[in-house]
Parts: C-alpha cells; structure tokens; sequence
C-alpha cells in the first residue's frame, strides 16, 4: 500500500489549500472519515478553500466520493470550494461521484404511540385476512373437487400417489413410535395414579376413550402439521418465489387443479390411515405397559377394553381425521401461495403454516367435542 | 502472501471439473494480466460459468492449480483466503441478491463486513455506486424481488463494486440490460479499469462488449480454451466456430455500425 491518506492544511493568502495525499482507497475509509470530517469545521472560515489532490498515490470511490463530500461541505454561501490537480485518470471517477444527489435526511418517525397502535391494527386486519383466505381456498379446494368428478379423467393420479407416499407411508414409523410412546405414558401415569384408589383396572377404559377419541387423531394431525403441512408451504412458497406458478397458469393449468388437489387429496387419504396405526400403536403401547407395569395380563386387557369402548369412538376418531387434513392442507397451501419474493418470507410463512395448522387443528377438535356431544356419540 | 505475478493476476493451470461423468473442462490453462478485461465467450453450456466458479472456489475440481493474486487458493488458509476475497468482486449470472435484504442493504452487506465506516457514509457510498450503475436513489429502499431483470443485474454489479475491488468477475452482466444500459455499462468498465486498475473477467455472449470494452478475448470449447488474443486475431482466425460467431449475420450487424472501433 502506499501509505496513511493526510489531509495538510496549508494557508495561502486568505484562502486555503488542503493538500491530500496517500492512498484514499477503501482499506482506510475509516480514517479518511475522520479527516474529512474534521476539515468540514472549516466550513465557512475562509472565502476560498481549494483541495489540492495531486499528491494523492491512490484513489478509489470511496477516497472520491469523500474528497468531493468535503468540497460540497465547504460550499456554503458565497465560499467556494475547489478541487485542484486532478489528474485526467482520476477526473472521471470524481466525474461519476459528483453525480451523486445529497441524501434527504430521514424523515422522524410518528408520535410514539402510532406505532403500537398500527401494529395491533394490522395483526387484526391480518386475522380477517388469514380466515377470508382460508375460505375462499376451501371454496377453490371444493370447486376442483367438483371438477374431477365431473370429468374424472382430469383427476391426476400419478401426483396424488407421489405425494401419498412422501405424507403417508414415509410417515409410519414415526407417527406409529410417538404414538406408541405415548401410549405407553398414558397407560403408565393412569396406572400410577389409580392405583391409589385400586381402580387400576379402569386405565383400559381411560386409554381405549382417550386415544381413540382424542389423542390419537390429535397426535398425528400435530405430526402431520409438523412434517407434511410444513413440507407443502415450503414447495409451493418456493414455487412461488421462482415464478413457477406463474409459468402454470400461463401455460393454461390451474395451480389449484395441478398442485393444490393432489396435495389435498393426498392428505385426505393419509390422515384417517395414520391415525389407525398410530390407535393402533398407542393402544399397543398402552397394554404393554399395563401388563409389564401394571400386572393387567393381555387376556384382560383386551377382555376390558371390548367392554369399555364401542365402535362410537372409533368411529368419532376416523371421522375427525379427514377434517383435520382438510384443515392442515388449506393453511398449508394458503401459506404457501402468500410467500413473496424474499427468503425471509419463505421462513415466516413455513413457521406460520405450522403454528396456524396446530391451532385450527385444536379449535376443529374443540367444535367436534360440542357436536358430538350433543348429538349423544 | 506468495510473490505476486506481475502479468498474470488469475493464473489457471491444468484444471479438470467433472460433474459425475460428464467432463465440463478439461486440463484448461488460462492466464488473465493484471488491468485487462478479458472477454470470455463460448457456447451456450461450454463450461464458461463452471470455470468462473472454479476459479472462485465454488466448484471443486478435480485435477490442476488455481492462483489468484499469486495465492493458490486450496494451499491458502482462512486469513489469505478472505484477504483474497476482499480483493475481488463477484456479479453472478442470476444476480443472487440477498433476497430478505433491501437494495441499499445488499450493498453495504460486504462493506460493513470489512470497514468500519459511519451509517451516513455507507449511505452514500450507496447511492454513489447506485449513480454508478445508472440506477436512482429511490431503487435503494426497494427488495430485490420488487426490482426487474436488468435492475437486479445493476444492483449485483453495485454489490460486486461496493469494495473497490482490484478483480472483478462478470458472468453476462449485460444480458438482460437494454442497448443503451449495456453501452453505459461498457464505458463504466472502462471508466473503472482506467481510473481504478481494475481487472475484469467477463463472460458475455455480447459482441458489442467485446468490441468495446474488451482488451482480449478468450475462446471456450470442449473444455479447453480453443482461442484467446485481441478481436483483430480471433476475427483472423480459421476455427470454424470462431468464423462463425464472429463473422455471422449478427456479428456483421454489429462490425458495421461499428466501423473505426477495431
Ligand atoms: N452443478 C452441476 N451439476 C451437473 N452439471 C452441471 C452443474 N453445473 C453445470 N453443469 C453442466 O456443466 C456444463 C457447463 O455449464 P455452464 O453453466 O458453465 O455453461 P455456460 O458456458 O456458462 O453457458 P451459458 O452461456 O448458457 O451460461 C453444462 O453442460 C451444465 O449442464
Ligand atoms: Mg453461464
């Protein structure tokens, strides 16, 4: 490098030269800063400043931009200030900076308490939003399905079936290995707790109710939240972001009918089959347990869990499940057609397809509670 | 740091990349000097972005030696391989701007990375290497996905600029860009070779450019370079893929209306 950038300070007459020299490139911006700043104090001291570069080694954009900075800085009122001895190599640089507008300082912000209120504004805005866009995508969803079974040929298969396999069958053994943990919890802390009252036995009945009711269904829909719902949001997000959708509809396909149905369909198809073996595991799970820890012996347990369960709740189980699809499907693919060009957007609104699946999925269970209450299942 | 060259800034040597079976070059030599702009044209799928990423480090290659001002980038460690990285700008051929930050941000990214320098200044040195590349102040608050094709294009030339390199890599940086902004384009190379000793590299299909702006010109074919040397000789030359792109319908178009610049 050819040395430390200065900036001399030379009076001549009434006026004043300010020789720079040294390297006024980029690896020393930090100091050339601080000179430059410190000559602008001298702003309005003398009637004519001249900045003499001539002895300058090196010059890049930044020692540019900075030297012509200081001569617009010393411009003030009647002064006038001039740069001298630039060589023709340099001329053009100094050239391509003076082109540069001053920057309008930043505009304040608002009062202090606009900001909070906005934001409450618009999450609230954002909500409408969100429920109106899950509608009209289940709208679109049911005017597709009506679609296919007008002309049945237009349904495509081969796509359900590729996504039938990456939501279902990869899914089985970790949904069927939380649900049988899971099982086995249930069955343990029931066992553990009841049997202060000796009423050990009835576990068989909490854990036949509770998961074919409830918990197996919600288990998996969660784990399908999680797994598949993320996985869609981030395919057509990405989709999304690299114009592919629109190079669909161009082309004359509805994304809806293309991407969207078989997705959903999909996923219609694998929630009631991944609740039934994860039943299946958790009840598993349940009466290993009971037997190993709980002294139930298999006889029994299957003896009292004929008694305790009827095919009501498992029916109320498998009838849940397809909703729930329904439901994750939707946020997943709403999600996934809102993201925007950025990669930050993708992030959000993979989290968001998350978040919001589990939390339409408990609000779903809550509303199927009432009703099959009522109606006495 | 190894005893620099004094020609050649970027000096390839035997390079062999291989995507599984496939052979995208093969033992290619190449020497770029230090203050030219080379021109680096071949066809579509010939390997010329490949090479770019290879000689960056992108791109693993299987056999020969890369070094770039005089640091043979696989011996080198972290401290060489970032002072060498601060030294070179890279404008890749989709843009590959940070998609989550605005334009202004992208800009300064590399900057604040390396300088300390006040927000004010960052700020103007922005809008400088906006002016620069012909774009307005206003573009800087914009995301990259809110910019067209030729304003990305800009952008990620402002963002290869943004430190003053002394080597700059181009991959098609005037595709996408309208006659007029590829012209002011070209000046702009020059302008900065001239004031600022810059090296290009430049890939570019564009025969305007290789009028213009480039010093010399470099031909690949079947992984190797099959030409290089100033317009004047590859127009001399006899290869017939050579003839063909430089003396076809569109390169006459352009020779033409150009007359006096060779
Ligand atoms: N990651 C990769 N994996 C496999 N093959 C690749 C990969 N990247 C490039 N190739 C292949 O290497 C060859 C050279 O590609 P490259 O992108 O360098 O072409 P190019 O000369 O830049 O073409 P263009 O002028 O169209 O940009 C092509 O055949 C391409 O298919
Ligand atoms: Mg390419």
């Amino acid at each position: 490098m050819d040395g430390n950038p200065t900036l001399e300070q030379i009076a001549r007459g009434n006026g004043l030269a300010l020789c720079a020299a040294g390297s006024w490139t980029a690896p020393f911006a930090p100091v050339l800063e601080r000179i430059v700043a410190e000559a602008e104090a001298l702003s309005g001291t003398r009637p004519n400043i001249s900045i003499d570069v001539s002895a300058v080694a090196k010059l890049d954009t930044f020692g540019a931009w900075l030297i012509e900075r200081l001569r617009r800085s010393l411009t003030q009122g009647d002064a006038e200030a001039t740069i001298a001895g630039l060589s023709a190599n340099y001329s053009s640089l100094v050239d391509e900076v003076r082109r540069v507008k001053d920057p309008e300082p930043a505009q304040g912000g608002g009062l202090g308490l606009r900001a909070p209120v906005e934001r409450l504004g618009r999450s609230v805005a954002g909500f409408v939003d969100t429920i109106v866009g899950l509608v009209a995508m289940a709208g679109a969803v049911m005017a597709a399905m009506l679609r296919v079974l007008l002309h049945p040929g237009s349904f495509r298969l081969t796509s359900t079936i590729h996504h039938l396999e990456q939501v279902c069958w990869r899914a089985v053994p970790i949904v069927m290995l939380i649900t049988f943990l899971i099982g086995c919890i249930v069955a343990q802390q029931g066992i553990f707790h009841f049997r202060k009252f000796g009423a050990d036995v009835f576990v068989v009945d909490m854990l036949g109710v509770l998961v074919l009711r409830e918990l197996g269904v919600l288990l998996v829909a969660i784990m399908v939240a999680g797994r598949s719902g993320s996985a869609y949001t981030a395919e057509l997000g990405s989709m999304k972001m690299r114009e592919e959708i629109d190079a669909l509809r161009t082309m004359g396909f509805d994304p809806i009918d293309v991407l969207i149905m078989p997705r959903m369909m999909a996923l219609v198809l694998a929630m009631p089959i991944l609740t039934f073996l994860g039943v299946v595991a958790a009840l598993y799970g349940g009466g290993l347990v009971a037997w190993l820890y709980g002294g139930v012996d298999p006889d029994a347990f299957l003896l009292r869990l004929r008694d305790a369960i009827s095919i009501d709740h498992f029916t109320v189980g498998m009838i849940k499940a397809p909703v729930m699809a329904i439901v994750i499907g939707i946020v997943a693919c709403v999600e996934g057609l809102a993201v925007e060009g950025s990669a930050e957007s993708l992030g959000r609104h993979t989290t968001a397809s998350v978040v919001k699946g589990i939390f339409f999925v408990i609000v779903m269970d809550g509303v199927f509670a009432i009703f099959f209450a009522s109606i006495g299942m | 740091m190894a005893v620099e060259q004094a020609d050649a800034i970027i000096r390839v040597r035997d390079v062999t990349v291989r995507f599984g079976a496939t052979e995208v070059l093969d033992k290619l030599d190449l020497d770029v000097k230090r203050g030219e702009i080379l021109g680096f044209v071949g066809p579509s799928g010939a390997g010329k972005s490949v090479l770019t990423r290879t000689i960056i480090g992108l791109v693993p290659k299987v056999s020969g030696q890369i070094e770039v001002f005089g640091v043979d980038l696989d011996a080198a460690n972290a401290k060489e391989r970032r002072a060498v990285e601060r030294r070179w700008g890279i404008l890749f051929q989709q843009g590959a701007l940070f998609s989550s930050l605005t334009v202004a941000q992208n800009i300064q990214f590399p900057v604040r990375e390396y300088l300390k320098l006040s927000q004010r200044l960052l700020d103007e040195i922005t809008i400088a290497k906006l002016g620069m590349v012909g774009l307005a102040p206003e573009v800087a608050d914009r995301f990259p996905s809110e910019l067209s094709g030729g304003m990305i294009k800009r952008v990620a030339l402002a963002r290869a600029l943004a430190l003053d390199p002394e080597l700059v890599f181009l991959d098609e940086p005037t595709s996408g860009l309208d006659p007029i902004g590829a012209g002011d384009f070209d000046e702009l190379v020059r302008t900065l070779q001239r004031t600022l000793g810059l090296t290009v590299f430049m890939v570019t299909h564009d025969l305007d450019s290789l009028h213009t702006a480039c010093d010399r010109i470099a031909v690949l074919g079947d992984g190797k370079i099959i030409a290089a040397g100033t317009m004047a000789e590859m127009k001399a030359s006899q290869h017939p893929w050579l003839r063909s792109y430089f003396h076809g319908k569109r390169a006459r178009a352009v020779v033409g209306s150009n007359t006096g610049v060779v």
